[in-house]
């Protein structure tokens, strides 16, 4: 019965949302805030990639936001799982078989290469701070997959934490402090299409791709020491 | 209003998303797919959020070149998305270490399981004699 409701609730909310679908404008023209961005971001911000130019420029005060929360669920899952870390005396999960350590061994080179170019080329290229850092994050738990009795290093990824979040509010504040707006693009606009262009913008995903890194590193981490079972 | 077909699968599958995770999250019984549940509507709304940028035949709004290659989509809620998706990650984060205490506490995570022996542990708490059966009658049977 209970089930019988739920299927009905969820197929008439399924329903309701497809109506309402049918009445959006689809294919129409970017609205009015995304038709400006569109128009004036290449020469206002020089970044050639806009949706870059709108998380950094436009909304940096929000990514800046975004950055604090993803702290916030990092410290909490920190706080939660206080006092469950898996004692010396219990056995951590068994090693992984040859294939895992194989290619864990191989792949960090490789992982650390490709998060760091995508994170460098997040202003020209799709890509950016997050992506780049979810692939440097995943390039050091990977060898933890494969040797469970291992750990990261807590310390330094607090402190590569806290100086890219600093970072990232210092060239905010620097931007406050010369233009009168928080995280204007500064430094120049450079020619747009080089690497070495879009002012600060490169510099600031930079310390978000750091600083994501770190942070989901430091969370699987934690997730992954922590032993569930009663001691 | 007619939608081409195009939009219309797009639109039929973001909305299909959001619904698998909604009917898994009001009736499902394990608290870790109760949370894999939630990262499934988590992706369907992100879905709708994007398809609703989507023009057939833009551009990724990415110059090429220096130049604008044609009609391009709105970036907005593609920045936004990137936001959702962020949080997501937190959110399923945190959800899944308060999964792991609730394992730690009470050896399960089922939640009809959960549910009786909170029940349990209120009832000696506040002293009442353990429940026998739920559908058992308040009063002795008249003779």
């Amino acid at each position: 019965m209970r089930n019988f409701t739920s299927l009905l609730f969820a197929g008439g909310l399924g329903f309701f949302l497809l109506v309402l679908a049918a009445d959006l404008p689809v294919g129409a023209a970017p609205m009015v805030a995304g038709e400006g961005i569109l128009g004036q971001g290449p020469e206002a911000v020089g970044a050639a990639n806009l949706v870059t130019a709108v998380v950094l420029a436009y909304r940096g005060i929000d990514t800046l936001g975004e950055l604090s929360i993803l702290f916030a669920a990092a410290a909490g899952v920190g706080l939660i799982l206080s006092g469950m870390r898996r004692r010396a005396d219990q056995r951590p999960d068994p090693e992984g078989g040859f294939i895992l350590l194989a290619a864990a061994d191989l792949l960090f080179p490789l992982l650390v290469i490709v998060g760091l170019y995508i994170v460098l080329h997040g202003h020209l290229t799709p890509g950016g701070g997050f992506q780049g850092g979810v692939i440097l994050a995943a390039a050091f738990f990977l060898p933890l997959l494969g040797r469970p009795g291992d750990s990261l290093n807590h310390a330094v990824v607090n402190w590569v934490e806290g100086l890219a979040g600093g970072a990232f509010v210092l060239i905010g504040l620097w931007a406050l402090a010369v233009k009168g707006d928080f995280l204007a693009p500064m430094l120049g606009k450079g020619a747009l299409g080089s690497l070495f262009s879009a002012g600060t913008l490169p510099l600031l995903y930079i310390a978000v791709g750091l600083k994501v890194g770190a942070e989901i590193a430091g969370l699987m981490s934690t997730l992954q020491e922590t032993e569930a079972a009663e001691p | 209003m007619t939608l081409p077909p195009l939009e219309i699968v797009l639109y039929t599958g973001a909305v299909s998303l959001l619904i698998i995770g909604l009917a898994g999250l009001v009736m499902g019984d394990n608290l870790v797919r109760l949370v894999l549940a939630l990262a499934v509507a988590e992706a369907g709304v992100n879905l709708l959020l994007v398809l609703s940028g989507f023009r057939q035949g833009a551009f990724a709004p990415i110059l090429l070149e220096g130049r604008v290659p044609g009609p391009m989509v709105d970036p907005i809620p593609q920045a936004l998305v990137l936001t959702a998706i962020v949080i997501g990650v937190g959110v399923q984060a945190l959800a899944l270490a308060l999964v792991l205490r609730v394992r730690r506490a009470y050896g399960t995570v089922e939640m009809r399981t959960l549910r009786a022996r909170l029940h349990e542990d209120l009832d000696a708490a506040a002293g009442l004699p353990p429940e026998t059966s739920r559908n058992a009658p308040a009063v002795e049977r008249p003779a």
